[in-house]
């Protein structure tokens, strides 16, 4: 699914000038707020009129300016609002339906169940929406987006108005939709955690403009990004080996072997998995008697001093990770690219399954 | 009241009046209610619309139009009632026309006291919906948008719904001043009984004739009980709907 988009706009003394292309199934657009997230979102949808652009979803020229404007109801593009934005004079079974009877392609029996099903929304049909929680807001407001089988879901930071608990409540239905359903997304949101989570691609937006790009991968261990966005840290995808008599369950990555608090996941599924850059310790020499479960022999391939702190982008095997450390201890260490070091991980964030 | 009579809950409820009033007071009555629901039947859709215009568009002469809606509520209403009778009078340009052509006559007739009451409670009833439109999140019609709904399946189905406590308090409130209008029935279509003599007018009438007190205070009684009942559904509606 390729997303093309170029937009440039001019308001006051907000300038708008965005151009990227993205070919993952999740993109995430990424950035502080006011960096024109929310202007990019609504341009896609159809919402709003910039000055100038192209906007193309799969190859679908749906905004060429001044040319061509597909309204938004003929964009067969779905959008999940921060606030839900639920009809309040509809039941929930209502709002799932106003969508589904306008689709282009209507979903049949076995996939509104489906969607019902992943969303968990069987006992809340008969609802009214001012009776439903915050989350459930949320998730009534996916299944009503994914129920016009839109050929991209368009998400504008919709777990943003939550708390922490309802977050990771609703993280793990997004996570599903994207690996049980392939439903191609635009996931826009200022918060690393989520994006590291979902994200196959990532757009870096910084004041209407695109600072940074790149698969998840490489860009977060990307030491020669704009610093600061975003924040630095190894994301990769891992397989379950095995699960250990002493409570740790083993995984293998292409560069060696973690080991994690057991986890639910059978042998052999995929994970993904972040190392935050400030949760890597570096070591000459390898250490023995350490608490750390894990120590990974690294080459170190960049030393980016950055301030008070230095980023130390190492390869293990053919896996990239970050490390950041303070600049006093890089210069006792003596580090230099090339140098054979141990990376010592404090602690390792199982995000979610992978593909 | 008649015993033996095949009753429905109408006359059960209506036929004690016939005791009450006088023929041609429950003519008054009877003329008072017609007039005001044709007339605020007939503002409806227009006063929607130019709730929806000031609500949603923001165009050159907003204000002009907002003025100029909010006109009858301020005037003087003989002076409404005069203005009418000189734009749809018997020389009327518009008046003239219309009688010319399609065969309508607004003066000396019921239908002329009805566009008399729709014109003046015509800000009443785009107030309200106005202020309902304002109410509702605009969010909501642009979600309606994104989920394939077109311009007109979004006013039907998001906008009026959403507006519809407005909307039936408005119609209410607008009813219940139409049904006291004086001054631009009077002044436009004069005080003929059966025709145009509407409660207030006949309220006057019987102020006018020798010993008419009694009357006077039966229909001021009866006026005041409506517009209790009205304005108590208005707030009822406006409370109840989607809440």
């Amino acid at each position: 699914m390729s997303l093309e988009v170029a937009l440039k706009h001019r308001l006051g003394s907000f300038a708008l000038d965005i151009e990227f292309v993205t070919h993952g199934q999740v993109t995430a657009l990424f950035g502080p707020s006011g960096a024109g997230k929310s202007s990019v979102v609504a341009a896609i949808a159809g919402l709003w009129r910039p000055q100038a652009g192209r906007i193309a979803v799969a190859g679908r020229v749906l905004t060429e300016v001044p040319k061509l404007f597909v309204p938004p109801e003929r964009r067969r593009l779905a959008v999940v609002f921060q606030d839900a934005r639920l009809f309040p004079h509809m039941d929930v079974e209502g709002n799932l339906r106003f969508g589904w009877r306008r689709a282009a392609v209507k979903a049949d029996a076995g996939e509104i169940s489906r969607i019902v099903e992943l969303l968990g929304l069987g006992a809340l049909l008969k609802r009214r929406t001012r009776d439903l929680s915050g989350g459930e807001k949320s998730r009534v407001a996916l299944g009503r987006a994914l129920l016009t089988t839109p050929d991209m879901l368009l998400l504008d930071e919709p777990l943003a108005a939550l708390d922490a608990a309802r977050r990771a409540e609703i993280l793990p239905y997004l996570e599903k939709l994207a690996r049980e359903l392939k439903m191609p997304m635009l996931y826009v949101s200022h918060q690393l955690d989520e994006v590291a989570r979902l994200a196959d691609e990532i757009v870096v937006l910084r004041e209407g403009h695109v600072t940074a790009q790149g698969s998840t991968f490489e860009l977060l261990t990307d030491v020669d990004a704009v610093a600061g966005v975003p924040p630095l840290g190894a994301v990769f995808d891992a397989s379950v080996v095995a699960h250990q008599a002493d409570g740790l369950s083993r995984l293998a990555f292409d560069g060696g072997v973690l080991f994690v608090p057991a986890l639910p996941q059978a042998p052999g599924t995929w994970v993904r998995v972040r190392l935050r850059a400030e949760d890597l310790m570096l070591a000459l020499e390898e250490p023995h008697a350490i608490s750390a479960n894990n120590v990974l022999a690294c080459t170190i391939r960049a030393v980016r001093f950055a301030g008070d702190h230095v980023d130390v982008q190492l390869v293990c095997g053919a896996t990239l990770l970050v490390s950041r450390i303070t600049g006093a201890s890089a210069a006792r260490l003596g580090l230099a690219p090339a140098q054979a070091v141990y990376a010592v991980v404090k602690a390792v964030t199982v995000a979610r399954e992978a593909e | 009241m008649r015993r033996g009579d095949e009753r429905c809950i109408f006359t059960i409820v209506f036929e004690p009046m016939s005791d009450f009033l006088s023929p041609a007071e429950s003519a008054a009555l009877w003329l008072s209610l017609q007039v005001s629901a044709v007339a605020v039947a007939a503002a409806l859709p227009f006063a929607f619309l130019t709730a929806l215009l000031l609500s949603r568009q923001r165009f050159f002469g907003a204000g002009l139009v907002d003025t100029a809606v909010h006109l009858p509520l301020v005037l003087p209403p003989v002076a409404v009632g005069y203005l009418l009778l000189v734009v749809f009078g018997g020389r009327g340009a518009l008046g003239v026309w219309l009688w010319s052509t399609l065969g309508i006559r607004f003066v000396f007739s019921w239908t002329g006291a009805a566009l008399a009451s729709g014109l003046i409670t015509f800000p009443l009833q785009v107030r309200a919906i106005r202020q309902a439109l304002d109410a509702s999140d605009a969010g909501l019609t642009a979600a309606a948008r994104t989920l394939g709904a077109g311009r007109w399946d979004r006013l039907v189905n998001i906008t009026v719904p959403l507006a519809l406590p407005g909307i039936v308090s408005g119609a209410i409130t607008a009813f219940a001043a139409s049904l006291g209008e004086f001054g631009a029935i009077i002044t436009f279509v004069s005080n003929i009984p059966g025709e145009t003599q509407t409660l207030p007018l006949a309220i006057y009438a019987a102020l006018q004739s020798p010993g008419g007190e009694v009357a006077a205070a039966r229909l001021c009684a009866l006026s005041i009980g409506l517009a209790i009942v009205f304005v108590a559904a208005a707030n009822l509606a406006a409370k109840r709907i989607w809440r």
